[in-house]
């Protein structure tokens, strides 16, 4: 006698329940009651309804395993037809993914590390950071990281250029929609809660592990969030008196874009771009067990092998990446908040 | 001397709410203000506004805070659209506008000066300035002689290349002036614009501005809550109380003849000797006996009291240009600034 037979006899479903006999496996509490010898499966568990204890009661009920089973043959089904479409869409991330690497890891150091100090000094425009960016890197050089670290920086640069690419433009048009915000917030709250995990798990069923675009989707997923919201922030928060004027001078709405609401929001977007770059550092780290190369298999194989200084010291190489990255970042935002600051 | 109109509202009405049009119909059977946000949760922005504006005046618009002038001055332009009414400019209804056409009034016939500046912060001066001429799609070097030539105007000589942030409010405001004028516009649309000014500095561009319209004679409409400001600088004064206009009409004769009490207790504090002029309270026709010496239709009283040096038995001609229009006593000077509630009957 289950708990809810009483409720299916009252409500007269009792023959629906009959003929929709599953015959189905067994349940856990099902096996581990039958063993333990006690004939009464549903005393042990808790009072509100679920699954299994309905099931035990009308037969005509899942279990709740056939709901984890129902959901992963439901996407094995839709899976061919969704390779299909994802595939040749995201193929060029594995274009530019693996080009990157390439180019990051084959060019001499002579070249790449002169030019890493360029680029920080064009964003920049500061020689304590050109001087960090140096020290930083020699660093890296200096434990034989080196070419670890160029792949780490080569992932994080081409995920980070499209996380900016896309998280932008969607962004400004959630900023001039408030229904599409409305229905863009939770799904951005959403990536941003799930846990980096979860991400690779379909992707790992979409694609094959050896392909690039695999931790590709994951980290500019987990990464475009920041970039996005403070976009949309940064316009939305845009001076109105300015937008006012802008519309009495009869500015267009483009003029208005480019003229006034992104250079306005620049320092939000900037912050934005920074905090993206940060997530992506992170997640291409997690991503290393799909096969992503760079510091993070190091940080890995500290863990599988229990080479605790191979672990540690990889996890410092990183830090060290974040902090450079982030200067970096940051002297480029501190720059245009000068040039701009107002009131 | 009438000149001809050039800015004209109509009846115009604007509700604030999610069903303007219902909430109009109750509005013009009579409900009021009070009773429509009571029962239904509509503002009554605007009611029935009727309002002149003459070619080369400066039409000024007061009221207090809340009093709806803002939302007035914004229906020039149609950054607000009314619930009903039209707006007409040059004689055309503006109302029935589509988008570029709107555009190419706000780019050429209109400008505007705000309250808060509202300068671009992240271009220099000059940029600012040309921003009208900018947005009409001239390069910086075709627009650069214009703007700097207003910056000049406006006494901002040298100041094109640096940024507003760097300008102190009234330099501020001086750009903003100055982005107007290089417009070319005819109509200038002015938005409590000395309001964030502190009083020295509001002085100085409210004599900046008489000075620049001396020369320009453009069609300014200035919104300001201050009194003292409106009576120096308007040609045609329009009090708007609770979104209705209360009286409208020539500054002195609003002062000297309110229309009911909240007018009277509007003018109750300013300083009437420095406000009225001699035209306003003479006794009209050329005098005829002794005089004690010739006074301008245009002066104001306290010129001429201070003319008299005090003395309460003169006597003056009143000249326009150089023919004799009228007379006025010391006497009448002295009852003229007591306010009309405060007077005793005789």
């Amino acid at each position: 006698m289950a708990t809810y037979d009483g409720l299916f006899d009252t409500l007269g479903l009792r023959s629906w329940c009959d003929s929709g006999d599953g015959g189905g496996p067994m349940s856990m509490a099902d096996l581990l009651a039958q063993t333990g010898g006690s004939g009464d499966g549903g005393s042990g568990r808790l009072p509100f309804p679920s699954l299994d204890s309905l099931n035990d009661a009308c037969a005509a009920f899942p279990q709740s395993r056939d709901l984890t089973v129902g959901l992963e043959e439901g996407f094995l089904s839709i899976r061919d037809p969704l390779r299909a479409i994802v595939d040749p869409l995201t193929q060029p991330l594995s274009w530019m993914l693996n080009g990157t690497l390439n180019i990051m890891t084959t060019t001499p150091w002579f070249i790449m590390i002169p030019l890493l100090m360029l680029i920080s000094w064009c964003v920049g425009r500061s020689w304590k950071i050109v001087g960090l960016v140096a020290f930083g890197l020699g660093l890296l050089a200096f434990v034989d990281y080196y070419d670890y670290a160029m792949q780490t920086l080569a992932i994080i640069f081409v995920c980070a250029f499209i996380c900016v690419l896309f998280g932008v433009p969607i962004g400004i048009a959630m900023s001039r929609s408030d229904r599409l915000q409305r229905v863009a917030i939770p799904v951005l709250d959403m990536l941003q809660t799930l846990p980096p995990f979860v991400y690779l798990i379909p992707l790992i069923f979409l694609f094959s592990v050896t392909e690039p675009k695999l931790y590709g989707i994951a980290v500019i997923l987990y990464a475009i969030v920041p970039v996005v919201r403070l976009t949309d922030l940064g316009i939305r928060l845009v001076d109105k008196d300015v937008i006012e004027a802008a519309d009495a001078f009869g500015m267009t709405k483009r003029q208005k874009l480019f003229g006034v609401q992104i250079p306005l929001a620049l320092p939000n977007i900037m912050a934005g771009v920074n905090q993206t770059i940060m997530m992506s550092l992170a997640m291409v780290v997690i991503a290393s067990m799909v096969s992503a190369p760079g510091l993070g298999i190091l940080v890995l194989r500290g863990i599988r092998n229990l080479e605790l200084g191979v672990g540690l010291i990889a996890g410092l190489g990183i830090v060290i990446l974040a902090v450079l990255l982030d200067r970096v970042t940051k002297a480029s935002l501190a720059r245009i908040d000068s040039s701009q600051s107002s009131r | 001397m009438t000149k001809p109109v050039k800015i004209s509202i109509r009846n115009l009405y604007k509700i604030f709410g999610d069903d303007p049009q219902h909430a109009l119909k109750q509005v013009q059977a009579g409900k009021s203000k009070a009773d429509l946000l009571n029962e239904s949760d509509h503002v009554l922005g605007l009611r029935d506004i009727n309002v002149d504006m003459k070619d080369g005046e400066i039409t000024v618009i007061m009221g207090l805070s809340g009093s709806g002038k803002s939302t007035l001055i914004r229906h020039l332009n149609r950054l607000i659209d009314p619930t009903s009414g039209e707006v007409l400019v040059n004689g055309e209804d503006i109302m029935s506008w589509d988008e570029s056409r709107l555009r190419g009034l706000r780019r050429q016939t209109m400008s505007m000066v705000f309250q808060k500046f509202a300068l671009l912060p992240h271009r220099t001066v000059l940029e600012n300035a040309g921003m009208a001429l900018a947005t009409q799609g001239l390069k910086q070097q075709e627009f650069e002689t214009e703007a700097t030539k207003w910056l000049e105007r406006v006494g901002l000589a040298g100041y094109g290349s640096q940024y507003p942030h760097q300008l102190s409010g009234g330099q501020q405001q001086r750009v903003g002036l100055a982005r107007a004028l290089t417009s070319n516009s005819d109509i200038m649309l002015m938005d409590e614009a000395f309001s964030a000014l502190d009083p020295l500095i509001r002085t100085d561009m409210q004599d900046l501005l008489l000075e620049l319209q001396a020369e320009l004679k453009k069609t300014i409409v200035f919104i300001t809550h201050d009194l003292d400001e409106a009576l120096k600088l308007a040609d045609h004064l329009v009090i708007l109380k609770a979104g209705a206009i209360v009286q409208q009409g020539e500054p002195q004769h609003i002062l000297l003849n309110p229309a009911d009490p909240y007018i009277e207790q509007f003018v109750a504090d300013i300083n009437r000797a420095r406000v009225l002029r001699v035209r306003s309270v003479m006794t009209k026709g050329a005098p005829e006996g002794k005089v004690c010496g010739d006074i301008a239709a245009s002066d104001n009283l306290e010129s001429v009291i201070s003319r008299a040096r005090g003395a309460l038995d003169r006597r003056f001609r009143v000249m326009e240009g150089d023919t004799p229009v009228g007379s006025l006593t010391m006497a009448d000077l002295m009852l003229a600034l007591v306010p009309r509630e405060a007077r005793i009957p005789a």
